[in-house]
């Protein structure tokens, strides 16, 4: 009990975020407000870029798709970053928390670059008039994806979750130290074979109206991953935690009173980590 | 140093005792090589243009599949433990297996690489810059491969999942040594690919053994 009290509350917040009781219910009294955060920044966002924002002089109409491409693509290097400090802290407080992170964003972190894939795929169509082009950015982020698949893969593959979880960590940390070094080997290789492929989309100035709409779909998809990362999430501990304590307490807690109060179980939180 | 220099001798020594083994990482990448004068006709020109990018493939694909056998046996029978438990840094275990293993696997494939070159008809000014960027190159790979057969030698089965995991790291080793030799072979110096090289060799030898250890650690343990 001293120890409780001398305990910064900085610290002990963290320990309870580590807490799967204590986090579980503070996740799903987040999760309403973060979904409605992302329609506020999401609807704006898509009337004024899809509608409002003036058709660009070189690419007319086709240049809207920027406006899910480049969010996508933005998060899914987000993400991983995310992961990565995940990953630190996994590996040296041995948090099971932050490997439930990690294993909760891979899938998300894919599925973003699977749309700036794809996106990208059909923005290059009428711009570059195929499907794929060998471009820097595009190669990089088919190889971001492949190193996600990768991180999910191995996961799969080991019985054990709390292994799985140090093993995913440990690659998510060799994957950071070597995404940069592939990045620009790519962007090397790139320009060498390429010769000078004048992407016009390299066009440093952008206009105001063009940007706003932007700013709010990044802002919008950077609550998307906040809101989705809860949901799988909570949905990912009550699925290692089946036949835990904190589990059964809180489904038969739900049966007699649906609203229950979270302080209660909230100072048992350290017993179960 | 005294126990690392042990382990290499043990390590060759065993090879050395099935030595009947030991031709099969050349044999692969010989028929690796084969296969794309096969696949693409055996035209003299078209052959000299991709011939570095089929050596590099096949060296690459060599290395990666002399891969799973590193940590394999020795975790089955608890050496791997004991090396966790000894006073020596599992590190320089970590090392000293690798480095015999580059001697088992790579070396003999950098002796035969200038032949396989000359089939291919890779003009001979990037011969010097093919050894060189494979000696460079074959030490950086294998460090880097033993990460993920590390992450999977406690595994079962799966035996696709440490290619998976891996290739994606191999790219730029790839592009810097296939372009090396390519640029060399169109009389061109390679110097920068080459100090690239040598600096991704570097970071490997630094970095990879710490991520060995732990993956090693992390096997032992589940």
């Amino acid at each position: 009990m001293t120890e409780k009290r001398t305990m910064s509350p900085l610290l002990k917040w963290f320990y309870r975020l580590g807490a799967p009781v204590w986090f579980y219910p503070f996740a799903g009294r987040l999760l309403p407000w973060l979904g409605a955060l992302f329609l506020l920044l999401l609807l704006p966002g898509l009337y004024l870029g899809l509608w409002h924002a003036p058709a660009d002089y070189q690419q007319g109409d086709s240049f809207r798709i920027m406006y899910v491409h480049v969010p996508a693509a933005w998060l899914s290097m987000f993400v991983y970053f995310a992961m990565a400090v995940s990953a630190v802290v996994a590996l040296v407080w041995r948090l099971r928390m932050a490997e439930i992170m990690i294993l909760s964003s891979a899938p998300i972190g894919a599925g973003f670059a699977l749309i700036a894939l794809v996106t990208g795929a059909l923005w290059g169509k009428p711009m570059w008039g195929a499907w794929w082009v060998w471009d820097a950015r595009l190669t990089s982020e088919l190889i971001l994806l492949f190193i996600y698949l990768g991180i999910i893969a191995l996961y799969n593959a080991i019985e054990d979750r709390r292994s799985a979880g140090r093993a995913m960590s440990l690659l998510t940390l060799v994957g950071v130290v070597n995404l940069p070094i592939i990045h620009y080997s790519v962007v090397w290789w790139n320009t060498l074979h390429q010769g000078a492929t004048v992407s016009k989309f390299d066009t440093p100035s952008i206009h105001i109206d063009m940007l706003i709409p932007l700013l709010l779909m990044a802002a919008a998809f950077k609550v998307f991953y906040g809101w989705t990362l809860l949901l799988k999430m909570r949905a990912n501990l009550l699925e290692q935690d089946l036949h835990n304590g904190w589990v059964k307490e809180r489904i038969y807690a739900s049966k007699t009173a649906p609203k229950n109060s979270t302080g209660r179980v909230a100072d048992k939180g350290h017993q179960y980590d | 140093m005294h126990s690392l220099l042990h382990l290499m001798q043990r390590d060759l020594r065993l090879a050395w005792r099935r030595r009947g083994e030991s031709y099969q990482n050349l044999l692969f990448f010989a028929m690796v090589v084969v296969l794309f004068p096969i696949a693409m006709g055996g035209s003299e020109a078209k052959l000299a243009q991709i011939a570095p990018g089929v050596l590099w493939i096949a060296a690459l694909l060599a290395a990666l599949l002399s891969m799973p056998a590193l940590f394999k046996d020795d975790l089955e029978d608890g050496t791997i433990e004991q090396w966790i438990l000894s006073r020596h840094s599992l590190i320089g275990f970590v090392w000293a297996r690798l480095l015999a293993h580059w001697l088992l696997t790579a070396l003999p494939l950098l002796i035969m690489a200038p032949f396989f070159a000359l089939a291919l008809h890779l003009p001979e000014a990037g011969l010097a810059t093919l050894l060189l960027s494979l000696l460079l190159g074959t030490p950086a790979l294998i460090f880097i491969g033993g990460i993920g057969s590390a992450l999977t030698s406690g595994l079962q089965k799966n035996s696709l999942l440490l290619p998976l995991l891996m290739l994606p790291f191999y790219l730029p080793i790839l592009i810097f040594g296939a372009s090396a030799v390519q640029v060399a072979a169109e009389g061109w110096s390679a110097a920068g690919q080459l100090y690239i090289l040598a600096a991704l060799l570097v970071l490997s030898l630094v970095l990879a053994p710490f991520a060995i250890a732990a993956a090693l650690r992390l096997s032992a343990t589940q």
